[in-house]
């Protein structure tokens, strides 16, 4: 078995007593929630924290309910990112309000994933590639590359960015159906939207500060939204995307479509909105939408040879899974 | 029978008729013997520690091929923790399963030849220490020019990685029989064409581990996760000189083997080494990415063939080239090379045959023996070629596969003896079964059916290395208590030899099964087998254990017929107790039979053993592929075909396997079940690449795919018992045979289901929608 690298592990209780500890251990720490992603890059030696954070018996991180609407805001669900990814695919309130989020938690690995996986780890998820989630020899063998210890990208040659792909299954579901991230540092609390959270850089795809923690994730419910989550993987479980499309449609009182929002992601480093789908006219005829959307869709998206399948065929396949996404969203009363 | 004149030969007698009495087992549903394992009960190898055990961990070799110019192990000996460093001079000892062709050192001596190739070992007090310290050693290398795929190996000679350092050949075979250019010419039809097969891993759960321990009487033990105990015995006297009386293998239960564990590995040597250097004991544990370079996974083949027929389906004559793609070393190639023309005369052949098999050494890890050893590929490409046939000829693909099956007791084009043949009623299983007749091109758009049919040997009559003695072996001890212990060679891997051991002594002796012990792959506690492989377990253990088990019946009958005052005639025996066949009211328990047959006898035991019969014909090679019995299995598979994504999704398939006699149908279902799993995971998944800088290109078991549970088909297993004349109560082999069929069937039923032929696997969706693709463009824009 590949071992762990020595570090010290810490088990705050409160979330003020982790900000705080996360505040003085600095860059040498790593916020532990499921495990499920860092403790395998560890393993790899593509992170190597001298302590890690256990986020796990935090209370403030847990509870997934409905919160009411206020002036300010509309009515919301709230998930604290300590909930576990099966959880929520489980939950028959999730599953109502926001079926594209329960469906990507429910996509996630397998059962042992989601039982350990957490939703802030999932949002927080590393991006991947083919040339750097290996082992320390094969990357050794292979002479790095840029995103660690190398400084050559072998998917774009010559590139000097890291486009490495973000693989969170939640990411395109978060950002299309406009979730809030709400973030705590030692500098305080601030909240960032899902689709502002994310940058196109491969290094490091959000823009969470070393130090601070997502504490939960809220998301505005509406009657008349409707969502579907769709991903392409080769096998039925276990398998990271090699796309992942997250499709919102809310109708308006006639039932007619009032807006569409399609989110693409396994790409590059960011999860990609589709123009194309911001562009639909409220009114338009569902037909219409899909075959437009999923058409542009293939135009917008540009897979790269960073994930270890065809990027020809993923590319084939955007307006495919981008239709799948939209239909079951569209079909839904 | 050939067998009768053999002195060597004991196969056990058939019982006449009416004398079938036993406890009632054999052929009787039940999960035996298993509890343990399903329960985590069992202890696998990386399980065991003894005081003051040291870690191991080889430093492998980044280049696909590299001279060693110098081996630094300065900083790794300076790190805390560190106990030893050897490198390949310390075991200057070449090594290789088969005999003529060592070629493998445990520690490469002078030249790495693939990526993870083992140039030296460390050894440290905990596994940590270790894996920092491999990291430590500095290894100077001069890199050489490497060839990393068959083009390459064939197209650059110089590159210097067969015998001769003039070529990259590993091994030759050409044989020809009957007139094939003047048949092919004269066939009303004659199809033709190439197959990819990329090469797959076995990927068993459990990774090779090995724990060797140096005592303080001089005797060696290393306990391994191996599937042939007896040659790891010899070779480890053989390469680390000492004599064979001072080691013992002892194999403890091993979670998954497939092949990738049948001949030694540099970890062996190098735990027993460092062991001897140390005098600790030390154990390796190989990681998930070590156990892809270890490999011996299915070679890469590329196959050219032709296959000629007469209009009303008779095959007229096939014509195979193939090239095979061995990576860095030997292993069990020869026999592959073999394999890959010789087994494909059955069940349905033609009347002439050539093939000319080529492997090639390239600069990858090394390919060997997997579930179905060199016959998957070309049985691929045979099987679709029928298919074509069949479409040309306007022929049901069944129905032309019963034109020319080769009969039950004759002999194949290539001289094979074939004594029980149950091909056709497996063809009738599946076409029943799988409602054929009625469903095949009514299930519409993006749905079919295929089938394809296979034959497999059970053993080889041909031991690894030359010799006279049994090629199997086990003895019984009978205790006084009632109990019976087994002792045997064979090495239970999770097919389940030990229950089936247990199924044949206890139901000959009037046992149940909890009386039965088998106690197997310890070199000290039994005697040899020769290993589990080439699926020879049932069929030469079985008859080995039958004949120990029926010696041990003679004399009980002989003790309780004298004391119940019958002739042993009368003696009938039950499970639980030996009666009069007459009046079963008169009677004695089995345990007191066995203390009746103990004060009469002496005390009890037998040793049985198992030799082939003369097998094979009268030509070089002649006699690789000649096996006492072979199996026969038919396969229909279903598929749905997503025209948009080109995946495929086996539906479900019906697998019909001729085993002889199911000693324990349960654990039958469970091999054909493993065995459809594992070729439909290799038709649609698993692809061992390597690229062109010889890196593997995810030695992981994310990045290398295995199905799961959600993607296996429903498979509805159909057992054929033709009882086999020869076999331990009429039984063949079912581990491995049941798989070839999977990847020709699920390519046949793709092709009914959507019109395209795919020849390269898996049949990936990329693959698929781009055939599909093809032949839209291909298509007259009319239709
Ligand atoms: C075999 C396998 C298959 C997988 N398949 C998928 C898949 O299909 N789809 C998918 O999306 N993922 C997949 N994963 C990845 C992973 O299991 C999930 O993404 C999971 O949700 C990660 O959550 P975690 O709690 O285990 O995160 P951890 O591993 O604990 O953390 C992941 C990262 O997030 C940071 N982090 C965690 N929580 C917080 C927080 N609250 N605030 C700030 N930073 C935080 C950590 O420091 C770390 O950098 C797979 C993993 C494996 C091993
Ligand atoms: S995209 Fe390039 S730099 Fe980023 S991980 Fe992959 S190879 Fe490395």
């Amino acid at each position: 078995m590949l071992p762990l690298p020595v570090f010290d592990y810490h088990r705050p209780r409160t979330l003020a007593e982790a900000v705080a500890l996360l505040a003085t251990l600095g860059d040498r720490a790593r916020v532990l929630a499921g495990g499920t992603d860092l403790l395998p890059n560890m393993k790899h030696g593509l992170v190597e924290p001298d302590h890690l954070v256990s986020i796990g018996r935090i209370e403030e991180l847990r509870g997934l309910a409905l919160a009411p609407a206020t002036a300010s805001a509309p009515e919301r669900l709230v998930v604290g990112a300590g909930v576990r990814l099966g959880e929520l695919a489980d939950s028959l309130l999730a599953r109502r309000v926001a079926p594209a989020l329960a469906e990507a938690a429910a996509s996630v690995g397998g059962p042992h994933h989601r039982a350990m996986g957490t939703l802030g780890g999932n949002v927080c998820l590393d991006t991947r590639c083919r040339y750097y989630n290996q082992t320390h020899f094969w990357r050794k063998a292979l002479g790095y590359c840029l995103k660690k210890d190398g400084t050559a990208c072998h998917v774009v040659k010559g590139g000097q960015n890291c486009v490495a792909a973000a693989s969170n299954d939640t990411a395109p579901a978060l950002v299309a159906l406009g979730a809030d991230l709400e973030i705590l540092g030692a500098a305080g609390a601030r909240t960032v939207a899902a689709r502002d959270f994310y940058t196109a850089d491969g290094l490091r795809n959000t823009v969470l500060a070393p130090g601070e923690i997502v504490v939960r994730v809220a998301l505005p419910v509406a009657v008349r939204r409707r969502s579907a989550f769709e991903k392409l993987r080769r096998r039925g479980a276990i398998d990271f995307p090699l796309l992942s499309v997250a499709a919102v449609v809310d109708r308006d009182e006639a039932g007619a479509i009032a807006r569409v929002d399609v989110v693409v992601s396994a790409l590059g480093a960011r999860p990609r909105r589709l123009r194309a789908a911001q562009d639909v006219a409220p009114g338009s005829d569902p037909a219409v939408v899909i075959a437009s959307v999923a058409a542009a869709a293939r135009r917008e998206c540009k897979p790269l040879t960073n994930l270890d399948e065809d990027a020809e065929w993923r590319r084939d396949m955007v307006p495919v899974v981008v239709k799948r996404a939209l239909v079951r969203a569209l079909a839904q009363g | 029978m050939a067998a009768s004149d053999d002195t060597r030969v004991r196969p056990a007698p058939r019982e006449p008729a009416g004398a079938n009495e036993g406890s009632g087992l054999v052929g009787r549903r039940g999960r035996a013997l298993i509890a343990p394992r399903v329960t985590g009960q069992v202890r696998y190898t990386d399980d065991l520690a003894l005081p003051r055990m040291l870690f191991g961990r080889l430093v492998r070799c980044p280049h696909p091929h590299a001279r060693i110019v110098g081996i630094d192990a300065t900083r790794a000996l300076a790190r805390p923790g560190v106990v030893a460093v050897i490198t390949g001079k310390d075991l200057p000892e070449r090594f290789g399963i088969i005999p003529w062709t060592p070629d493998e050192y445990p520690l490469a001596l002078d030249r790495a030849r693939f990526v993870g190739d083992a140039v030296a070992a460390v050894c440290a007090t905990d596994e940590r220490a270790a894996h920092e310290a491999a990291d430590l050693v500095d290894v100077e290398y001069e890199i050489l020019p490497a060839a990393t795929d068959l083009d390459g190996a064939i197209a650059r000679p110089e590159v210097g990685l067969g015998r001769a350092g003039t070529d990259n050949v590993s091994k030759e075979v050409a044989l020809a029989f009957g007139d094939v250019d003047g048949l092919l010419a004269a066939s009303d039809v004659v199809v033709e064409g190439e197959i990819h097969y990329e090469g797959s891993a076995h990927a068993p759960i459990e990774t090779h581990c090995a724990l060797a321990q140096l005592d303080k009487n001089g005797l060696l033990t290393v306990w391994s996760t191996t599937q042939v105990p007896h040659y790891l015995h010899r070779e480890l006297s053989r390469v680390l000189r000492l004599p064979p009386t001072r080691i013992r293998v002892v194999q403890p239960p091993i979670g998954g083997a497939f092949g990738g564990k049948s001949e030694p590995f540099s970890l062996e040597f190098c735990a027993a080494k460092l062991a001897m250097v140390t005098g600790r004991p030390v154990k390796f544990l190989y990681t998930r990415e070590e156990e892809f370079y270890a490999h011996r996974g299915r070679h890469p083949m590329r196959i050219r063939m032709k296959v000629g027929a007469m209009a009303d389906g008779t095959l007229t004559a096939v014509d195979a080239e193939t090239a095979i793609d061995g990576g860095a070393y030997s292993s069990f190639g020869l026999v592959t090379s073999y394999y890959s023309g010789q087994l494909l005369t059955l069940p349905a052949f033609a009347q002439a045959y050539r093939f000319k098999s080529t492997r090639y050494f390239t600069n990858k890890p090394p390919c060997g023996p997997k579930r179905g050893h060199g016959s998957v590929q070309p049985r691929f490409a045979f099987e679709t070629a029928l298919d074509k046939l069949a479409v040309a000829l306007g022929l049901d693909p069944i129905d032309l596969r019963r034109r020319n099956l080769v009969p039950p007791d004759s002999t194949t084009l290539n001289g094979l003896r074939v004594t029980s043949n149950g091909i056709a009623q497996c063809l009738d299983a599946v076409e029943s079964a799988s409602g054929w007749a009625e469903r095949r091109g009514k299930l519409g758009v993006g749905r079919g059916l295929g089938v394809a049919s296979s034959a497999y040997i059970s053993g080889t009559n041909y031991a690894i290395y030359p010799n006279d003695m049994p090629q199997s072996a086990v003895q019984l001890k009978v205790d006084r208590s009632g109990v019976v212990t087994v002792f045997s060679g064979q090495s239970e891997i999770g097919q389940g030899c030990d229950a089936m051991l247990a199924v044949i002594v206890a139901d000959e002796l009037g046992l149940d099964l909890g009386s039965v012990r088998v106690v197997s792959g310890d070199t000290d506690l039994a005697p040899v087998d020769l290993g589990a492989y080439s699926s020879r377990g049932t069929f030469m253990n079985g008859n080995a254990a039958l004949s120990a088990a029926r010696e041990v019946r003679h004399k009980l009958v002989a003790a309780v017929a004298e004391k119940l005052g019958v002739t042993p005639r009368e003696v009938l025996v039950t499970r639980g107790a030996l009666c009069v066949a007459a009046d079963p009211a008169r009677g004695v328990p089995v345990t007191e039979a066995i203390a009746l047959a103990e004060a009469k006898f002496g005390t009890l035991g037998a040793v049985g053993f198992y030799n082939t019969p003369k097998l094979g014909a009268d030509y070089r090679g002649g006699t690789i592929g000649a096996s006492p019995a072979y199996s026969f299995t038919a396969h229909v598979a279903e598929v749905a075909v997503d025209l948009e994504t080109g995946k495929v999704d086996v539906v479900r398939v019906w697998a019909a396997h001729d085993c002889g006699k199911a000693l324990c149908p349960t654990a039958v279902e469970g091999q054909i079940a493993g065995s459809v799993y594992m070729g439909a995971a290799e038709a649609l998944f698993e692809e061992h690449v390597i690229g062109k800088d010889g890196l593997h290109l995810g030695p992981n078991l994310l990045d290398y795919r295995i199905p799961t549970t959600l993607d296996v088909p429903d498979i509805v297993p159909l057992i054929v018992e033709s009882d086999d004349p020869e076999g331990p109560r009429g039984a063949k082999e079912a581990g491995e045979g049941p798989l070839h069929p999977s990847i020709p069937a699920i390519a046949n039923a793709i092709f009914d289901a959507v019109g395209v032929r795919i020849d390269r696997l898996p049949f990936s969706p990329s693959r698929v929608l781009a055939a599909l693709r093809a032949a839209a463009r291909a298509r007259p824009a009319a239709e």
